[in-house]
């Protein structure tokens, strides 16, 4: 089946949806590749890259479109200038295409494409499981642009990062904060912790708390219960009651970090305002705030969209195009994505697409099937967050049989009490003197070797056998009855060889044992 | 020499055997307990010899001369990886030497005693014969097992608790036989079926204890093998003790009761590290209590080859190194070193992680590790490093598989459930070096090869870990 990818027209828009790299292997699966002339240019791409590895570059659109049977893009199918129409009209009945869709925002598009008889893959609804993260474009997306934020941050931020102390004085490092650690936001961490900044983050599931401590940055708690985990990994709505302290400890926040970079988004809703204007205000002269939600409208109130703006001395960055402005970066993990999405999608290597709705990972990415629209699939059900209530019972009950064994560890007490005293009452005296040393015995061992290091237990060992090959003193003092002088010479000898044999391999090992 | 003399040179000698365990506590010191301890040996030895009660010089010289040289012959010869199977074999022959001594003075009929007090020594006789018996033939098994002579699987007989009973009524059926004949006289062993000296419930019960000793032994399962080492070497331990108070000798008395007290509670840590029962231990068979089927693993392994565990290793900070009783089949422990050393010149964190029941005997992989040349202040117990890590970048698991399993942690139907393990998944990378996919000693799968950050390296372990060296110098 022959693939095509355009140039992508979106304003700003600079990431194409294939590589060289990825292409030579798309071919490799059996299909023709086809590419616009120029495509990869914003990405630093040339034609001739693309030509090396076998792909055939066209210039008219309109017969990229015709030909090809798969439609490889980033942006959803929009408006081009060249020639002046909408892509939409350039499909023909039972073309795929595979890109960014969101089918939630955009219903008319959706509805476009079904009358078409098309087949719609979208790379943002391919579901959340460890198996598709290979194939999780949001993700890698997601990761670029929160590495972008910082860098952009850093482009209008006026001081270095990095704390320092030189002839000229001192520098404080700068705080960032860091609102939703998802992959955005734990890159933004990475990177601004790179950059020696002190980095903090919040984030309303708990659950990430672990994975920002990791990056080496704190977690801001709220002392408040409310599990923030939604299905699929994401977070959800939470009460208004936590809403309230969670702005609370943004205001305190705001007063103190230099940076504000945040990245919280709830699927399919707009983005919820946590930074209000009077935070902007309470913020030092010359902060930052990158707004990673500029795109469902942003999490600070005075967010422009694709714009950066300066309120009250705050520089506040609405960027929606962050992976576009790491073209390259993002065009290949994009191209990676998509290739290994087609990977699936060709099991056969035999360059005909199969879109197996049996697939859990296909069925969540298909959105139109032949002109049927299939989504919204099924929600997927796993989370990254821990049962919680299964875990609880588990030791509830493990407690539960603890409490009998008093009697139980009595017992064992009282009995060898009682056998003391029985003995005690028949045995003659001197035996009682020999019971009495034994018995100290007993525990001066039991103190003493409370206090050996584990890892000479072997030694330990070889050392006791050694020492009890002292034996031999029974034998001894037997060895010169004429009646069983010989048996005594016998054990003699035998416990003379766990003597010499259990001291000396002990000696060799201690030996062994060195800092 | 007087006989406040040799009393003298036996407490001594009793204080010096103190202090010998007492300094194997720690490393600095272990050296010097190891020659406190041969010093006791050689101030009792020489004080009984010239206690006045010895005058075959020739027997004893040539006895402790022979045994002396042959002993130093095993302890010269033998491999490290081999300690568990020669400290079995050692603790048979303090089992063997009780019973001789045992006999000996059964068949001495020099003691003059009377009354209860002889009652006492014929009991005391037939508690030594008991125990020595016991620990002979347990140890010959446990031998036998660690040198894979006979199968490490636990032998489970139908109705082996009723056996050990009947056995254990047996034996105090036979004491009550053994106690009314020696009432008559000493024993006398050539007028062995004439007369009613009791020698014959002796022997009897002798063959009982032999009987009993392999039967414990053939029925615990292999991992549960560091137990029963130290457990016969408690019994080494209560039967010299038992022979201290049949001879009416305090040394032994004393020594015996502290070597029995040291084995009993090693047995014990080792079975708390197990997180069991040392009752079952004994009693044998894995698993056999819990209820409820353990979850069955499912998932696919990721294979990695050397190479790329090369790269891993270059590209990680802080690595954990896990041995398992594979590493000391393999003899694994020197191309680990070599990678070891390799790393931290790198200037990589390179630590060992041990398993208080890695291997086959308490410590014996410390003992490997130390004999690679391993330095002790990387060598961490499970205790120690269990909490670190989430910072680890890659584990290696040699050859070991229980320690690491999480369904001790997360099944309650595993038959390790409740077991502490060293919690390597919590790591970014897991690698597990593997002969094949067969589950491990305790028969369990092991859900740690599957998830989604291990990977799995198998082969032999010595011939995969030469493979990485090669890839991490090339």
């Amino acid at each position: 089946m022959k693939i095509g990818i355009p140039k992508e027209m979106h304003r700003g828009e600079k990431r194409v949806a294939t590589t060289p790299e990825a292409a030579a292997q798309i071919i490799q699966l059996g299909f023709t590749v086809s590419i616009e002339s120029g495509a990869g240019l914003g990405a630093n791409i040339s034609d001739e890259a693309y030509q090396a590895v076998g792909v055939e570059i066209v210039n008219d659109i309109k017969l990229l479109w015709d030909q090809s049977d798969i439609m490889l893009k980033v942006r959803a199918p929009e408006w081009r200038p060249n020639p002046n129409r909408n892509e939409l009209n350039l499909f023909r009945e039972g073309q795929t295409i595979i890109s960014f869709i969101w089918p939630a925002q955009n219903e008319e598009l959706m509805q476009t494409l079904a009358a078409k008889n098309t087949t719609v893959l979208a790379m943002d609804s391919v579901p959340r499981m460890s198996r598709a993260q290979k194939m999780d474009a949001l993700s890698s997306m997601a990761n670029i642009a929160g590495y972008r934020a910082i860098v952009e941050a850093a482009q209008h931020f006026g001081r270095f990062f990095t704390g320092q102390i030189t002839a000229a004085g001192k520098i404080p490092p700068a705080k960032v904060l860091v609102i939703g650690a998802g992959v955005a936001g734990l890159a933004a961490i990475g990177a601004a912790k790179g950059m020696g900044a002190i980095v903090r983050a919040f984030d309303t599931r708990p659950e990430v708390k672990e994975q920002i401590e990791s990056m080496d940055a704190e977690f801001l708690m709220l002392d408040f219960k409310e599990e923030g985990s939604g299905v699929g990994g994401y977070a959800k709505t939470m009460s208004p009651e936590f809403i309230a302290a969670e702005m609370a400890l943004f205001a305190e926040q705001a007063k103190e970090v230099d940076i504000i970079v945040t990245t919280a988004l709830i699927p399919g809703k707009p983005a919820p305002k946590l930074i209000t204007a009077e935070m902007v205000q309470s913020m030092k002269a010359g902060s930052v705030i990158v707004d990673l939600a500029a795109e469902q409208g942003g999490n600070c109130e005075l967010t422009e969209k694709d714009k950066v703006v300066v309120a009250h001395s705050v520089t506040i960055i609405g960027y929606t195009n962050l992976p576009s402005r790491l073209a390259n970066q993002s065009s290949q993990l994009y191209a990676t994505n998509l290739r290994h999405l087609l990977t699936e999608l060709c099991p056969n290597k035999d360059g005909i697409l199969n879109v197996n709705m049996d697939d859990e990972v296909i069925r969540g990415a298909t959105v139109i099937k032949e002109g049927k629209i299939t989504w919204p699939p099924p929600p997927p059900k796993l989370s990254a967050a821990p049962a919680a209530k299964p875990a609880a019972v588990a030791e509830t009950t493990a407690k539960a049989p603890v409490k009998p064994s008093v009697i139980k560890q009595l017992l064992p007490l009282i009995i060898a009490g009682l056998a003391l005293f029985s003995i005690g009452s028949v045995a003659p005296e001197s035996f009682m003197a020999h019971f009495t040393v034994f018995v100290l015995a007993c525990f001066v061992g039991y103190q003493v070797i409370w206090n050996v290091s584990p890892s000479l237990h072997t030694p330990l060992m070889s050392v006791t056998n050694a020492i009890s090959g002292i034996i031999v003193i029974g034998a001894i003092v037997q060895v010169s009855s004429p009646t069983v002088g010989l048996l005594a010479g016998l054990a003699t000898l035998i416990a003379s060889i766990n003597i010499a044999g259990g001291f000396l391999v002990t000696r060799r090992m201690l030996d062994m044992f060195r800092k | 020499m007087s006989h406040s003399l040799t009393t003298m040179s036996y407490i001594i000698a009793a204080i010096l055997f103190i202090l010998s365990l007492s300094g194997l506590s720690n490393q600095e010191t272990s050296r010097r307990g190891n020659y406190y301890g041969m010093a006791g040996m050689a101030i009792a030895i020489i004080a009984t010899a010239l206690s006045g009660t010895v005058t075959a010089y020739a027997i004893l010289i040539v006895a402790v001369l022979i045994g002396g040289a042959i002993g130093a012959m095993l302890a010269s010869k033998v491999a490290m990886t081999q300690m568990p199977e020669l400290v079995a074999i050692m603790h048979s022959l303090v089992g063997m030497a009780a019973v001789l001594v045992g006999f000996a003075n059964f068949m001495d009929s020099s003691s003059g005693l009377a009354g209860a007090e002889k009652t006492i020594h014929e009991i005391e006789i037939y508690i030594g014969i008991l125990i020595g018996a016991i620990t002979f033939s347990g140890s010959v098994i446990a031998f036998c097992k660690l040198s894979e002579k006979i199968s490490g699987k636990p032998l489970l007989l139908p109705a082996r608790h009723w056996f050990n009973l009947l056995l254990l009524v047996a034996v105090f059926v036979l004491g009550a036989q053994f106690l009314q004949q020696t009432e008559g006289g000493g024993g006398n062993l050539p007028m062995l079926f004439l007369d009613h000296s009791g020698a014959l419930p002796l022997l009897i019960m002798t063959v009982i204890g032999l009987t009993f000793g392999v039967h414990m032994v053939m029925a615990i399962g292999g991992a549960d093998m560091p137990v029963v080492v130290s457990m016969l070497n408690s019994y080494s331990g209560w039967a010299a003790a038992a022979t201290g108070f049949m001879l009416s000798n305090d040394l032994l008395i004393v020594t015996g009761a502290l070597v029995g007290s040291s084995g009993a509670i090693l047995s014990y840590i080792m079975c708390r590290a197990m997180n069991r029962n040392f009752i079952s231990v004994i009693a044998g068979g894995f698993g056999t209590a819990s209820g409820g089927a353990a979850a069955v693993i499912e998932g696919e392994v990721q294979p990695i080859d050397a190479d790329e565990t090369a790269q891993l290793l270059l590209a990680a900070k802080n690595i954990m190194i896990i041995p398992g009783y594979g590493m000391a089949v393999a003899q694994a422990q020197h191309t680990v070193y070599e990678i070891t050393k390799f790393l931290r010149e790198k200037g990589k964190k390179v630590r060992f992680g041990i398993h208080p029941v890695a291997g086959r005997m308490p410590g014996h992989m410390n003992v490997l590790l130390a004999e690679a040349k391993v330095p002790y202040d990387i060598v961490f117990e499970m205790e120690e490093i269990n909490e670190d890590f989430a910072n680890v970048d890659v584990s290696i698991v040699i050859g070991a598989n229980d320690i690491v399993n999480p369904s001790a942690l997360d099944d309650p139907n595993s038959p390790i459930a409740g077991m502490p393990v060293l919690e390597c998944w919590h790591g970014k990378t897991t690698i597990v070096l593997k002969r094949s996919m067969a589950s491990g000693y305790a028969g369990v799968g092991n859900p740690l090869f599957v998830l989604e950050n291990t990977r799995m390296l198998f082969g032999d372990a010595n011939a995969t870990m030469q493979a990485v060296l090669k890839a991490l110098k090339g």
